[in-house]
């Protein structure tokens, strides 16, 4: 199989990840495209480790060690991230990144949201993590 | 023990005790009183074996030198003659007295160790000064003398007119204190030597000193601050605020001596200028006719005492002007003897009326029966002061008179004629004056009468036992030393001349008979016009009592140098003088007006240039980055993903230009 047919694919789940992260509003969606871009990055890693590996005398496959790596961590990424996400909703009752804006300039932190009086650290953690 | 080291000893035994003082004081209080006693009680018995030694014979030099330090050499040296012995003893036995006294004085009062240790450094650096051979380390005891009293002056500072009056004494001797640092350079510039033996024998030698008048003039700044002499005396008064045995030692033997002892010491210097000491005569003139004058107008017994210093101070710097040193040195001592035993009197005649006016004291009937020893040595001491033969006051202050008169006849080289006739007239005024205001506190004091004084028991016996000691020489001293004197000092007789003597004691008489008579005549009023305040807490040490009746002066009477008391003899004597003789002639609204609100302008001037000219830079130089964070902090929506199309865009940005420089386009 020739290189480009993979390279294209994740391409072309990297940009579908990359619209959804930048256009979503919904939280769980941003973090479903987050793990598509992942998913593309580990494509690359398997076709571009196979390609190399086919002229190699031997090899240690690393790209595919890495990609095992970066599945395990991408488990444990949307572990916490929905996690995060749905103490948001529990605290505030929404999960639209729009509305979660608690770190913008002329705010003060330390005052609770004016919509619900939740404390605004969780969300602040949603907004990082997303 | 040669007599070097038991010179070294005297001025080493307080300065240990003050440190030990310092160290100890708050953790052994058993020894605190030893401490404060027995050095300077050792030093004393060691300076009088000194003098023994020394005996008036040939001065003891010895000098060493620790460290080579430059040009002129530094070096620890000691210069004993029969001056340096005399006025150690005096300076001991003062010293002595009023450590001894102060244990009953501030019987109760918290502050006591370190006022102790305080009063023992102030002991030790005034014998530093009459011992040192060596100017720099005359000035060192000299400035040490200067904080010391600062720290004393000031011990009840919870009293705003402490505080006041610490800062007064502290700035105004500083203030002559420059021009003499000034004139000590000078001084050891033209000589080559800072030794005091060698700048003699340099003024001596055919060349003399190259700048003798500058030199005179700067030197003599530093001596009429440190010797409250007009016009840097304003601070002496004021320094009453401090505890009265602070004030006897201040005013006796340390401190305000220290100046005419330095002159003393270097008199040919001086004299090699005849300006100088015709400013320095008329320096004394106006010191002793004007302070006498404001002493007979002050309320406050102390204030009182302390013009009547500055006046006697004017009689020594007047011997100098004539160039009678011996004169000079006799009227210290026995000045010394008699001024702290005023003092320590009237801390007692304080401590039982209960209040420092005497104006309020004219209105207490019965307290010369309250303080019989107070009342006894008083009469002594002013009986002394008033120059009455055959108290020790009377032949100290005729040497000055003889000398001021010799002096007139234009026979001698040392002194011009006109210095001779300024201080004898002057002289002659303040002898009246002085006997007026000695008769004026005596007859307020203890001739009053009204309600009956209040009984506080009787006073500690170290304060009565201490005042009989000093009595000894306020009494005999004059009489005893006259002979003797001469062939310690320079040998110039001192033995009063009889017209000098029938002047003076003339007008002392006068001076005195006149005041009784003033006072017949308005004592009457005294029972009309009730005037008078007392301590509230009279059960309190004597300490106690004097401070709340200074804090309590002003708001009593309106003012803290008069009282507006009809009854006052030194009303009626001093007429329309006598509201501008309570002030002190208004020297101190002078320098308010020349030279505090000026410095108080500019030190607001330069505060408005700091705030407003130079901080404006300052400022202005964060308004700019200020500015530009607040247009960036605009991008700050809070929306992530904004951040996050931004990152994408820059990264975009970013490989473009990466792979442009990479393709060399």
């Amino acid at each position: 199989m020739h290189l480009a047919y993979p390279a294209v694919l994740s391409a072309l789940l990297f940009c579908t990840g990359l619209y959804g992260v930048l256009a979503r509003r919904n939280a769980i969606l941003v973090l479903m495209s987050v793990e598509l871009m992942l998913n593309a990055v580990n494509l690359n890693l398997v076709a571009f480790d196979v390609w190399l590996s086919r002229t190699a005398e031997e090899t240690l496959h690393s790209g595919q060690a890495l990609t095992l790596f970066t599945i395990a961590i991408a488990a444990a990424e949307i572990g916490i991230g929905l996690a995060i996400v749905l103490a948001v909703h529990r605290n505030r009752g929404t999960a639209d990144i729009d509305r979660l804006r608690d770190t913008a300039e002329g705010r003060d932190p330390d005052e609770p949201d004016p919509e619900t009086s939740a404390p605004g650290t969780a969300a602040e953690k949603a907004e990082a993590t997303a | 023990m040669t007599t070097t080291t038991l010179a070294v000893l005297v001025p080493l035994l307080p300065f240990l005790g003050a440190v030990a003082g310092l160290l100890t004081g708050r953790t052994a209080a058993a020894f605190v009183r030893p401490l404060a006693v027995l050095p300077t009680l050792a030093a004393f018995v060691l300076a009088v074996l000194v003098a023994a030694r020394q005996g008036g014979g040939r001065a003891v030099d010895a000098a060493t030198e620790l460290t080579p330090t430059g040009s002129v050499p530094i070096e620890l040296a000691l210069h004993i003659d029969g001056f340096a012995a005399l006025v150690a003893v005096l300076v001991g036995l003062v010293a002595t007295c009023v450590q001894i006294y102060s244990t009953g004085y501030l019987r109760d009062d918290p502050r006591y160790p370190s006022y102790a240790a305080l009063v023992s450094l102030f002991t030790s650096a005034m014998l530093l000064v009459v011992y040192s051979g060596d100017l720099m380390v005359l000035l060192v005891g000299w400035e040490v003398m200067g904080i010391c009293s600062y720290f004393l002056v000031g011990h009840y500072w919870e009293t705003p007119q402490a505080r006041a009056a610490s800062l007064k004494a502290f700035l105004v001797t500083k203030l002559g204190d420059v021009p003499f640092l000034i004139g000590l350079f000078a001084l050891a510039g033209d000589a080559g030597s800072f030794r005091i033996t060698k700048i003699l024998g340099a003024v001596a030698s055919d060349g003399g000193l190259d700048h003798p008048t500058v030199i005179a003039l700067l030197l003599l700044a530093g001596v009429a601050g440190k010797s409250a002499q007009f016009p840097l005396h304003t601070w002496l008064p004021d320094a009453m605020a401090g505890p009265t045995p602070v004030s006897a030692l201040i005013h006796a033997a340390t401190m305000v001596a220290a100046g005419v002892y330095f002159t003393a010491r270097l008199l040919p210097v001086f004299e090699a200028s005849d300006a100088a000491m015709l400013v320095l005569a008329v320096m004394a003139a106006v010191t002793m006719t004007g302070s006498a004058l404001a002493a007979l107008a002050q309320d406050d017994i102390k204030r009182v005492l302390a013009y009547s210093t500055i006046g006697q101070l004017g009689y020594l710097t007047g011997a100098l002007a004539v160039a009678d040193r011996g004169a000079a040195v006799f009227h210290l001592l026995s000045h010394g003897a008699f001024k702290a035993l005023l003092f320590l009197a009237a801390g007692v005649l304080i401590h039982a009326a209960g209040t420092n006016s005497l104006a309020a004291m004219s209105r207490t009937r019965g307290l010369r029966d309250r303080v019989p020893d107070a009342y006894w040595t008083m009469t002594v001491a002013l009986l002394a002061l008033a120059a009455i033969p055959p108290f020790s006051g009377f032949f100290s202050k005729e040497s000055v008179l003889a000398a001021a008169e010799h002096v007139t006849g234009g026979h001698t080289e040392h002194a011009p004629a006109a210095a001779g006739w300024t201080v004898l007239v002057a002289g002659l005024l303040t002898a009246l004056l002085t006997a007026a205001y000695a008769t004026r506190l005596w007859l307020l004091a203890f001739r009053g009468r009204g309600t009956e004084a209040p009984g506080h028991g009787r006073q500690p016996v170290t304060m009565n036992a201490v005042l009989w000691v000093l009595a000894i020489p306020s009494l005999a001293f004059g009489g005893l030393a006259f002979r003797l004197l001469p062939d310690w000092f320079d040998g110039r007789d001192l033995t009063p001349t009889l017209t000098t003597s029938v002047l003076g004691t003339g007008v002392a008489l006068v001076g005195g008979i006149v005041t009784y008579g003033a006072w017949r005549h308005t004592t009457a009023l005294t029972a009309r016009v009730p005037l008078g305040a007392v301590a509230a807490h009279p059960e309190g040490d004597a300490g106690a009592v004097e401070a709340e009746a200074i804090a309590s002066h002003a708001p009593a009477y309106g003012d803290i140098a008069r009282a507006p008391d009809p009854a006052d003899p030194g009303r009626l004597l001093l007429g329309p003088l006598h509201r501008h003789a309570a002030a002190g002639f208004h020297l101190d609204a002078v320098y308010a007006a020349l030279l505090v609100r000026p410095v108080l302008a500019g030190a607001s001037l330069v505060r408005f240039l700091d705030r407003e000219v130079v901080d404006a830079y300052v400022r202005g130089a964060g308004a700019l980055p200020r500015v530009l964070g607040a247009a960036v902090r605009r991008a700050q929506t809070g929306n992530v993903q904004t951040y996050v199309s931004a990152l994408l865009a820059g990264t975009v940005v970013l490989a473009v230009a990466a792979v442009l420089v990479a393709t060399g386009a």
